[in-house]
């Protein structure tokens, strides 16, 4: 401080000082709560997307298509692997305001508590033209109390059972689908039977019969019209008989070591996929293009697509468009025409993705299509008459997708070796926790 | 955020020179003035930014966490929050899974901590003699604390992989059966604490080094002429020599292991990895908070379990200190 200049640069080296926290502190508040979202930009437009799992849209190419049609469009999306990593990131997003995409997926076990909780972040779809194609119990998912629509379906889950050719030949039980139908026809137990015989006879290895008891115990469950809540939404799962003879099942079958113990959609499920460690799994229709892309070329044709003993739905999706988006009408009008009957038979044809529209299932090229990763299995027949029997009401409930990840964990603790009566009451205690 | 900056301006204020101040002409009373708002003020000016920071992204979390903690709030609607006192806390005292949770972070802290220590002990001892090639081994020694938690714990996922994994491979070709690493309790807090020792080791081995090549080397020739082995002079001369830093790494481990998180969410891998393992085998407090607050969206209980974590921290503290002060009255 002895000359001026050193007071002088010093009083304005405090002065920046200062300005500068303010300005940290005022950055901090002034986010516009779509830093993520799309935008118009140099006469382009730009629509963001946030999906999980395999939707199909961006893998069937059915978004550069868009993108070709729409000169002036841009779409990026970004795709989450796991479903309940996405939900956790889309439920942070909500609640803060902000990194939220125009376009977000939402799954089944999720549609109740969005509709309930976010109604007013979601646009409205109840007046989009050209919307009404869909299956009547689909929509239906997806509307608040008062009518608003908060997405448009995608795919819906009809049942089946994929299993392996040559390892069911190992064993010395049929190959061709309809007999390997006939196996199990009726009855979830008779499946289970089969997999008794199969650990009994087959010569070849260390080969499993099923992945993981829990998706038998989804396939169970979502056979009937109320799962884990009643229509009042109450939490029902403890005195639902039918989701106790679902664990019991699953349980026998985890108890009798029919199961690789794999966890279904996590990393050690795609290795064991690729190198065949097990024979079967209960496969709803999006599932098809999960096991062809993980199972690999070198696997193409030993799959094949029999038919569920009994019909279910497991999962299908939404997709919904955030009220804050900037480019709603534009984006509105994207998910409008990714999920028309024309798209959805696309989807199924080339991924196996199960159409939610009712137009779209009426279409011959839907119901003629076979899947040649899976031996040409006829795949729009076989989940065509699945799709007839899921039934028409479905009760949903407002934690329902986090019930089902809590007992496909319970059974985890089973297959381990866990008494099944000590990991239902582990279950029951972490799903009161999970409600509240 | 705001306040921290009104006090750097009162601060500024107060400085202000006294009304009798001496001086004719007001140009040098205004300099004069200036000078000393400059001298007084400043200094706050300076460290405010650090203090807005602070304020904005700990303060103000912590307190707000707190409020947080004595409702029932849900991730979905955080803007409908209920009061419930403090039976959030007598909730989680009385939870199960806290303590396995509490215990669990102990014990991997512990198989963690200890082997880690020990071996960079050994191998700052080791770096420290004359060699070839010297600069390599210390470089090479940093580069795991230079990887990343995520890259880390993701590699060593693999290679504990239950079918496909390398080390259960290892395990077979020599007739040991294959493990299930991730499901059970121990194999899995095991693995999990390789990845923390792997990252580590080299890190604290530095700081050993460091502290010991400040050991003058007149010591050592003291001891040879006194005729002590290498192990004599490693026990006698180099560990007194370096006393503080093992304290401080001690303290910088220890608190490493209470925030443990990011390796045992990577190891379980999804849902798993959420909540610690299918039966919770290793779940650490932090898990804990996570899957109270992102898998269960229970806001008002996440909170609590932070808080929680924040007051065993101040007790294991104030018991370290009263132990130490109790220890240095003895004669």
């Amino acid at each position: 401080m002895s000359s001026p200049g050193s007071f002088g640069s010093r009083r304005l080296a405090s002065a920046l000082a200062a300005v500068g926290a303010l300005a940290l502190v005022a950055g901090c508040g002034s986010s516009d709560g779509s830093a993520t979202g799309g935008g118009k930009k140099d006469g382009k437009t730009v629509i963001t997307m946030g999906m999980f799992g395999v939707m199909g849209f961006k893998e069937s190419g059915l978004l550069e298509k868009y993108e070709k049609e729409n000169p002036g469009v841009e779409i990026k999306a970004e795709i989450a692997g796991d479903e309940q990593t996405y939900y956790t990131a889309l439920q942070t997003h909500l609640a803060a305001g902000n990194g939220l995409k125009d376009i977000q997926g939402i799954e089944i076990g999720r549609a109740k508590e969005i509709t309930e909780t976010q109604a007013d972040k979601f646009a409205d779809f109840s007046k989009t033209p050209g919307t009404d194609h869909f299956l009547p119990w689909k929509q239906s998912q997806i509307t608040t109390k008062d009518g608003k629509v908060l997405g448009l379906g995608t795919d819906a889950g009809p049942m089946a059972v994929c299993y392996r050719k040559d390892y069911f030949a190992k064993a010395g039980l049929p190959t061709d689908r309809e007999q390997v139908s006939k196996l199990w026809a009726g009855d979830w137990k008779k499946y289970v039977e089969v997999g008794r015989t199969f650990k009994k006879d087959f010569k070849g290895g260390k080969v499993s019969y099923m992945d993981s008891v829990s998706g038998l115990f989804n396939a169970m469950v979502y056979g009937y019209p109320q799962q884990y809540y009643n229509e009042n939404g109450d939490l029902i799962y403890d005195k639902n008989p039918v989701v106790k003879q679902a664990w019991n099942l699953a349980a026998d079958a985890a108890d009798a070591g029919l199961s690789a113990k794999l966890r279904q959609f996590q990393p050690g499920w795609d290795p064991g996929l690729a190198n065949g460690t097990f024979a079967t799994a209960v496969c709803p229709a999006w599932m098809l293009s999960h096991i062809s892309e993980k199972a690999g070329d070198k696997n193409k044709g030993k799959w094949d697509v029999a038919r569920a003993p009994k019909g279910a739905n497991w999962g299908g999706s939404f997709l919904g468009v955030t009220e804050k988006s900037p480019v709603k009408a534009e984006a509105q009008k994207l998910v409008a025409w990714l999920t028309a009957p024309e798209q959805q038979a696309y989807i199924f044809k080339k991924l196996g993705n199960f159409p939610s529209s009712k137009q779209a299932l009426e279409r011959a090229d839907v119901k003629n299509v076979t899947s040649p990763y899976f031996s040409n299995a006829p795949i729009g027949q076989i989940f065509g008459a699945a799709a007839q029997e899921i039934p028409d009401k479905q009760v949903l409930g407002r934690k329902d997708g986090t019930i089902k990840d809590t007992f496909t964990q319970g059974l985890a603790l089973v297959e381990q070796g866990q008494s099944r009566d000590k990991a239902w009451k582990t279950t029951a205690g972490r799903i009161d926790k999970a409600v509240g | 955020m705001a306040t921290s900056t009104t006090n750097a301006l009162a601060g500024e204020e107060r400085a202000g020179p006294p009304a009798n101040s001496p001086g004719g002409k007001t140009g040098r009373k205004r300099s004069a003035l200036l000078h000393r708002i400059d001298l007084k003020g400043a200094p706050y000016a300076f460290v405010a930014p650090f203090f807005v920071v602070f304020a904005a992204f700990s303060f103000y979390p912590l307190i707000y966490t707190a409020w947080i903690s004595l409702h029932h709030v849900e991730l979905a609607t955080l803007d409908s929050m209920q009061w419930v006192g403090f039976d959030n806390y007598v909730d989680l005292f009385k939870d199960s899974r806290f303590w396995n949770a509490l215990e669990n972070t102990i014990t991997i802290g512990v198989i963690s901590t200890v082997p880690q220590l020990l071996m960079a002990l050994g191998m700052a001892h080791l770096l420290n003699y004359r060699m070839r090639a010297s600069l390599f081994f210390r470089v090479a020694s940093l580069v795991p604390y230079a990887t990343s938690v995520g890259a880390a714990a993701l590699v060593f996922t693999m290679l504990f992989e239950r079918d496909f994994g390398m080390i259960n491979w290892v395990l077979g070709s020599v007739g040991i059966d294959p493990l299930d690493w991730e499901a059970n309790k121990w194999p899995a807090q095991a693995a999990i604490s390789s990845i923390v020792i792997w990252r580590w080791t080299g890190y604290n081995a530095l700081l050993y080094l460091a502290a010991m090549q400040a050991i003058p080397a007149e010591r050592y020739e003291a001891a040879s002429i006194d005729g002590a082995s290498r192990w004599k002079q490693f026990t006698h001369v180099t560990v007194p020599g370096i006393r503080s830093t093992i304290v401080f790494t001690i303290v910088l481990s220890t608190i490493g292991a209470t925030q443990l998180f990011g390796e045992p969410l990577i190891f379980g891998q999804g849902p798993n990895g959420v909540t610690g393992g299918a039966d919770n085998q290793y779940q650490t407090l932090g898990l804990l908070l996570y899957e109270e607050g992102w898998k269960n969206y229970q806001m008002g209980r996440a909170a609590t379990v932070a808080w929680a974590m924040f007051l065993l921290l101040i007790v294991v503290f104030v018991a370290q200190r009263l132990i130490s002060r109790l220890r240095s009255r003895k004669p």
